[in-house]
């Protein structure tokens, strides 16, 4: 699967070093603590690359991934909070084998639609399918309007900001704005241990890695390309003979999945799911990751969100009020400064003077500005 | 006319198209029918409504009213891309092609194949891809630039990938907004011949202010003025049309 076509050069070194890092270095160096931090972490790349796809290609700038973070996080709370409810544990509520929240809002009976949730392959399919259909629904209805740019952007924020609302206002089903605690097993597994985390690190590197190489695929297809060129003219691809609401739709709703994915083991991650990882400014927090990563760059977005968390839990414990001032002014400036992010610095400044180093040093016989034209990393 | 005389089929019937714009008619009750294999010239001053024209058959705009067959579909009632696939290709004024990808690229993403999201996603450069993309490249002058960036390209050279692109798709109508505007004087005559080879076996509609250029080629020339058809018919015959001097061709 990974040969040389399928990544080029840079490419496969940015795939092996990352690998290096997150399978061997991180569990390495870190405790167990700083790991399940870094996992955190990385549950928001899933959504950086999903973005990479659907803002750095397609040009469709979605302010509201968090409602699709959420929604895969939620189906996973759900079922994760079912199993803590046994009757067993909960023998000392009013209505014993439902989630205490319920039972605090004055609920008898579980709602019908948490019931299929009893079921691990129903809640699987759940992550994918719910938030692949929302976005359908959003993107049918904005894209085959016409509606695009700066709209799109505004209605996507809209979304997060009434999921939200919906989420607290309704608690009796949601658990509101304390969201759904209390996650212990999955499967009669305790997800709370150390050695559980460590698994669970390794089972979301895996994920994340295979997220990696599907977001390179579909970008090698020609439907990769479609999107770049939807990105510049968009008439062109139109009067070409594309329907570019449906391609719009379909990298709309890969963003959407990868955030749900990421939603997902988010909740495994952590043990818990809450309004608060659903609004506007998690959702922005998440398109901050991709532009600080290179929103051109699937291995960027891995990086932009881990640098951005790392800076986020070490500044916002030192300075709780300037930290999101901070935030937004990174964003200002990458935007600004550095377009293509972190990969885009690589690859102008890093990656050719590495490039230039190692052909000075094998200098034998060919010149070295062939190999100084490497493809930028990507 | 002779008795038995058959009604003759016509690729394009454009009648009664009207649209209007806020009250203001940019094309008024326009008719005009273009036929197999003919090379069609609308000409006329500035906002005479020849791009709007243009515009209305691809679909760009919605007619307000009127209708517009194509081999005998209802296009006004088609969406852009389903006027592609009828046999429709278009060419933008200014060149409109995509920077960010190879003149190969550009070129295969007009291969009409795998048009559909999940068509695109299992779209194979095959053999068959490969040598129509290079045959369309040399026919263009840009055999030798296929790995060249798009964004690097000279205008004219912009403009001759655009009509790449168009032929690749192998449309039955053609269109061509303009397409040596902004050439040079080498360019126009490359663009000239590139022309004269890929208007056969097909319809050509092209707007063009170069009344040398327009004469080379044209079968019929249309002389718009807003929004109404001022004079139709062979060059010789509008050029010596008052009405058409008066208002287009006398400064």
């Amino acid at each position: 699967m990974i040969n040389s076509r399928f990544f080029n050069r840079s490419e496969l070194i940015g795939f092996v070093s990352l690998l290096l890092l997150l399978v061997v270095i991180l569990p390495l160096a870190l405790d167990i603590f700083r790991l399940n931090l870094v996992a955190k972490y990385l549950t928001y790349s899933f959504v950086a690359i999903g973005l990479v796809l659907c803002w750095g290609y397609g040009g469709i700038l979605s302010l509201g991934q968090g409602v699709f973070f959420g929604l895969g996080g939620y189906c996973m709370a759900m079922f994760l909070k079912l199993e803590a409810s046994s009757v067993a544990n909960t023998k000392i509520q009013s209505t014993p084998g439902i989630p205490d929240f319920m039972d605090w809002n004055q609920l008898t009976a579980l709602p019908f639609f948490w019931k299929p949730f009893q079921s691990f392959p129903f809640a699987l399919a759940a992550i994918i399918l719910v938030p692949a259909i929302f976005s359908f629904i959003i993107g049918a209805a904005m894209f085959k309007r016409r509606v695009g740019g700066v709209y799109f952007a505004i209605i996507t924020q809209a979304i997060a900001a009434i999921m939200t609302i919906l989420i607290v206002g309704q608690q009796g089903y949601t658990g509101g704005i304390n969201g759904i605690t209390d996650l212990r097993t999955l499967h009669g597994w305790d997800i709370r241990t150390d050695h559980a985390k460590y698994i669970l690190y390794f089972v979301e590197v895996f994920f994340l890695f295979a997220a990696i190489v599907v977001a390179q695929f579909i970008r090698l297809t020609k439907l990769g390309r479609i999107l770049v060129a939807m990105r510049e003219q968009e008439d062109r691809v139109r009067f070409s003979g594309y329907s570019v609401a449906n391609f719009k739709i379909f990298a709309f709703c890969a963003a959407a999945v990868f955030a749900a994915v990421g939603g997902a083991l988010f909740t495994l991650e952590v043990g818990f799911m809450s309004p608060s990882f659903v609004g506007i400014v998690p959702s922005i927090e998440m398109v901050i990751y991709t532009a600080v990563g290179g929103r051109l760059s699937i291995f960027g977005a891995v990086y932009g969100s881990l640098l951005v968390n790392f800076a986020k839990t070490s500044l916002s414990e030192t300075f709780p009020q300037l930290w999101l001032f901070g935030l937004g002014a990174l964003f200002i400036a990458v935007v600004l400064a550095f377009p293509n992010g972190l990969a885009g610095i690589w690859g102008d400044y890093v990656q050719p003077r590495i490039d230039r180093l190692l052909a000075s040093r094998t200098k034998k016989s060919g010149n070295g500005g062939l190999v100084a034209n490497g493809a930028p990393a990507e | 006319m002779l008795i038995g005389h058959q009604p003759k089929e016509f690729l394009l019937a454009v009648e009664a198209l009207t649209v209007s714009f806020d009250g203001f008619k940019a094309v008024n009750d326009l008719s005009f029918y273009v036929e197999e294999n003919e090379i069609r010239v609308i000409i006329g001053p500035n906002g005479a409504g020849k791009t709007t024209v243009l515009d209305l058959i691809c679909g760009k705009t919605k007619a307000t009213s009127g209708s517009i067959q194509f081999r005998g579909k209802e296009l006004t009632k088609l969406r852009e891309n389903e006027i592609v696939k009828a046999g429709v290709g278009r060419k933008f004024q200014t060149p409109s092609v995509f920077e960010d990808l190879s003149v190969f690229e550009n070129l295969e993403i007009s291969f009409p194949r795998g048009r559909t999201v999940f068509g695109s996603l299992a779209f194979k450069r095959d053999a068959v891809v490969k040598d129509r993309v290079e045959e369309v490249a040399e026919m263009i002058f840009l055999k030798d630039r296929l790995k060249t960036s798009a964004a690097e390209l000279s205008h004219g050279q912009k403009q001759w990938l655009e009509i790449g692109m168009l032929l690749i798709q192998n449309p039955d109508l053609l269109m061509l907004d303009e397409p040596v505007a902004g050439m040079s004087v080498s360019e126009r005559a490359k663009t000239a011949e590139l022309l004269n080879r890929i208007i056969r076996d097909r319809s050509v509609l092209v707007i063009e202010h170069d009344m040398k250029f327009v004469e080379d080629i044209a079968h019929k020339v249309t002389v718009l003025h807003q929004g109404q058809i001022l004079s139709e018919g062979t060059m010789e015959r509008v050029k010596n049309d008052p009405k058409v001097v008066e208002v287009y061709l006398g400064h």
